[in-house]
């Protein structure tokens, strides 16, 4: 099942009205804006050749899309498989369309079919690149949406089952567009082998897990009636027919047989009604919204994850990144940095600092060291030198004291001799 | 290749015509349908001093009361206040979200007033902004709050504006949907007011103020938009209080001299406003903020952030390879910066390590002069110990000279007075 995406359910304050405000109108302000508008719409066509493709758009959408100056696709011989677009404007009701119906001749006509499905593939991407450019721009202009809002798949009638490339190019296309599968020319079936081949269908589709166009649930029950009415005779199965011929006096479109005709409108013949009003008058913007809601953005993400995530990153990361914007990612890993870089630099700082406080303290202790050793010499010197001072004074002592003595004794001397000299005179000497 | 990208709806198709009904008429239905389904969704930001009763015509506007204390004067800064409601009318649900200033014109220096209400609404693109460039987004389901229109209450002084009012209206005009309302207007008399209107108008064109202007490209409102435009900027009176007029309650203000009705237009543009605001415009409104203003902020933002079209036609730009280019740089100079740390580093290092080398030179030098003065003063000391022993030494010598003349002496002395002794005794 396709995911559709759910409203947001916010709890915010309830308020009752008192009275008259007038937003009730906006309805109109919106329709009013989308008619002024216009709106646009692509509808893609695969089958081989031959199953009243054409017939069926020109029938749909009651015009000559292909005509005498415009032939179509079916008319012309094709070598490859081409992907072509016709654009076309109609209005209807004061109601302006761009209609753009994208052809695939030449698919599935080949001998060797593989990998027809490619350019089909390729035309669908590229039409989601173009947007994706364009809405990534800095300057965004007129954003006009070519994606391919609905592929209508043509089945062969061939009562029995899907072929293998019918099965296969739904489930190489069904993630990627919205895939109506249609069984062609219906009128070659009688209504029981309708319902069986149809039975078969859907029978492959789940067992094969091809997610076609899934109606939204509405909460009308009248409409609820009708989609469940609808899901029941799916895959539709259309006959296609502009000639107008004249059944039981009413102009009716149809094909003539010799034994009836078959009529286009008719919902005992055929479902051709069903897809009308189902793809243009109910569900056309529902169309384009699961193209723009799920397809589209699940191309961009796609697209968008192998440029940032760069592949092969580990997952929880990528998980990560997937729901942050590239900006916000580069950002975040901007700040991430500052804090690494803001780290870094605290760390060296610290580094540093220690560094040279260690550094610092060892020249201190060194200086302290010499100081000291310095200190020590010097109170050594100096003591040294007072031991000096002491041996000095004590010497000087010593040489005065003895020179006093000598100067007594001197003294003594001189009066002694002074003394003999004296008795000599007297004669006591002899 | 211009053409395709500038090309208006359908062309390059060729119109067909039709051969019946088809039913593709219901489009504008299915359309309104989903939006109906799916809800609505409007923000308004009520700018203007405290007291202008803007809580009051928010819930006179929207018939019901909102949340909300009457706020004081004496806020240090403005504020700004959300309150999301959902209101239903008929089967029409809208998300309202009502933002008011609170402390607007109250501070003495107004000068950062409008900041805060510029960075309000920035916030809200720049988160619409990120969404939309998630690689997994939810656009569908995203709650938009960017703000579609700004009320911006004029004080009903009758002269003119205010300095403060012609500075926030300039710096929001590029952001917002500015639709300035007179306010209290109960206060100004009809000629006065008049007089007032045109004063204000041409205040706002001189100074090149771009306030909203209702559309008038649909035919369907081209008319009434147009007058209305004329109106501006409205006088409203706001009120939840109803008096009896008639046999009719309505919403009005008592005053001794007479009851001003509120939805009375010879009263006041009270009517007007709800017309153009919800009635008729609100989805216009809300149009120009996403495909005006939001474009605007986000060209702005991009571009900031070094993203550019790689060509200025149309030719393809591939996002890819200008987020692989921006990422690229952006890692390149984060290791630019790295490596610009460590280099910083390293050169603080190598000079720090010669500051201290020096230093301990420094050191060395200063001791090894110590040393040597130290050797010098060592060398005196031992000079002087020398003389002093020298000295000594001669002291000793004298001395043991003098004494051993001494004892020479005396044993002379002693054997003269021996002789002496001897001639005695002959």
């Amino acid at each position: 099942m396709i995911e559709r995406p759910e409203s947001a359910v916010a709890s915010i304050a309830q308020r009752n009205l008192e009275g008259y405000v007038g937003f009730a109108n906006l309805p109109n302000q919106v329709y009013r804006k989308s008619v002024k508008r216009g709106f646009e719409f692509t509808l893609m066509v695969v089958g081989e050749s031959g199953l009243g493709k054409s017939t069926l758009i020109n029938s749909l959408f009651l015009t000559d899309l292909y005509s005498k100056d415009y032939p179509g696709p079916s008319l012309r011989i094709k070598k490859t498989v081409q992907v072509e677009q016709s654009k076309v404007l109609v209005k209807e009701g004061g109601v302006q369309l761009t209609l753009t119906i994208v052809d695939t001749p030449g698919f599935g006509d080949a001998v060797d079919n593989s990998n027809c499905w490619q350019p089909v593939i390729n035309y669908i991407d590229s039409k989601c690149e173009d947007f994706l450019n364009a809405e990534s721009r800095v300057n965004r202009r007129l954003m006009p949406d070519n994606r391919v809002h609905c592929c209508l798949y043509f089945i062969a009638p061939s009562g029995h089952g899907l072929k293998p490339l019918d099965i296969e190019f739904m489930k190489r296309l069904h993630d990627k567009v919205n895939v109506i599968p249609l069984i062609a020319k219906a009128d070659t079936l009688t209504p029981e082998e309708c319902q069986l081949f149809k039975k078969q269908i859907m029978k492959e589709i789940q067992e094969h897990k091809i997610q076609i166009y899934e109606f939204p649930d509405t909460e009308d029950d009248e409409d609820s009636k009708l989609i469940r009415k609808i899901k029941e005779r799916m895959p539709l199965a259309v006959v296609g027919s502009n000639v107008v011929i004249e059944v039981n006096g009413k102009k009716v479109r149809g094909r003539q047989y010799p034994w009836g005709v078959a009529e286009v409108e008719n919902g005992e013949h055929c479902d051709f009604t069903v897809l009308r009003n189902m793809l243009i008058r109910t569900h056309m913007q529902d169309l384009k919204d699961v193209t723009n809601n799920v397809h589209y953005e699940n191309y961009r993400s796609r697209k968008l994850a192998a440029v940032t995530c760069n592949g092969g990153v580990d997952t929880s990361k990528t998980k990560n990144q997937m729901t942050r914007s590239p900006l916000a990612q580069m950002e975040e890993e901007r700040r991430e940095h500052v804090m690494k870089m803001k780290k870094m630099e605290t760390e060296m700082e610290q580094v540093f600092e220690m560094k040279v406080k260690e550094k610092k303290q060892k020249l201190k202790d060194s200086e302290a060291e010499l100081e000291r050793r310095h200190e020590q010499m010097k109170k050594n010197l100096e003591a040294q030198y007072k031991e000096l001072e002491e041996k000095k004074r004590h010497h000087d002592e010593e040489k005065s004291n003895w020179e006093a003595q000598q100067r007594i004794l001197e003294q003594q001397k001189l009066d002694a001799s002074k003394t003999m000299e004296k008795n000599k005179k007297k004669g006591k000497i002899f | 290749y211009n053409g395709t990208c500038l090309a208006k709806k359908g062309e390059g198709a060729r119109a067909v015509p039709l051969a019946g009904h088809v039913g593709f008429d219901s489009m504008p239905d299915q359309l309104v349908n989903k939006s109906v389904n799916h809800g609505f969704c409007f923000n308004i930001l009520c700018v203007g001093e405290t007291g202008l009763g803007k809580s009051t015509l928010m819930d006179t506007l929207f018939n019901t009361k909102f949340e909300g204390e009457p706020t004081q004067h004496n806020q240090p800064g403005v504020q700004l206040k959300s309150n999301t409601y959902e209101l239903q009318e008929s089967n029409v649900r809208l998300k309202l979200t009502v933002v008011n200033t609170v402390g607007f014109g109250d501070q003495i220096n107004k000068e950062d007033s409008y900041k805060s209400i510029v960075e309000f609404i920035d916030t809200q693109f720049e988160a619409y902004l990120q969404e939309e460039l998630k690689i997994k987004r939810t656009l569908h389901s995203y709650h938009d709050t960017r703000i579609h229109a700004c009320l911006y209450f004029i004080a009903p002084t009758g002269h003119s504006l205010k300095s403060l009012d012609l500075v926030t209206m300039k710096k929001l005009d590029s952001k917002v949907n500015i639709i300035p309302i007179i306010a209290k207007s109960d206060a100004i008399s009809k000629s006065e007011l008049t007089k007032f209107k045109i004063k204000i108008t041409s205040e706002l064109v001189s100074n090149g103020v771009q306030i909203y202007q209702f559309p008038t490209d649909d035919e369907t409102v081209a008319e009434i938009n147009s007058t209305m435009n004329g109106h501006l900027p409205f006088a409203v009176v706001g009120s939840t209080e109803e008096v009896k007029i008639g046999n009719k309650m309505v919403k009005a203000r008592q005053y001794p001299w007479g009851t001003v009705q509120v939805e009375n237009e010879n009263h006041c543009d009270f009517v007007k406003l709800r017309e153009m605001l919800i009635r008729v415009n609100m989805e216009d409104l809300r149009e120009q903020t996403h495909t005006r203003h939001y474009e605007l902020y986000r060209r702005c933002k991009l571009e900031e952030m070094g993203f550019k079209d790689t060509d200025p036609d149309c030719k393809p730009f591939s996002l890819q390879e200008t987020y692989e280019a921006k990422r690229n740089e952006f890692m390149g100079d984060l290791q630019k910066k790295e490596e610009e740390m460590r280099q910083m580093f390293v050169q603080r290092v190598k000079e720090k390590e010669a500051e201290l080398k020096e230093a301990e030179k420094e050191l060395h030098e200063k001791f090894d002069r110590l040393k040597k003065l130290h050797q010098d003063e060592k060398k005196k000391l031992e000079d002087k110990k020398k003389s002093l022993d020298d000295e000594l030494n001669g002291f000793k010598q004298k001395k043991t000279a003098a004494e051993l003349l001494q004892s020479q002496a005396q044993q002379a002395g002693g054997s003269t007075t021996l002789k002496r002794d001897k001639e005695r005794k002959k």
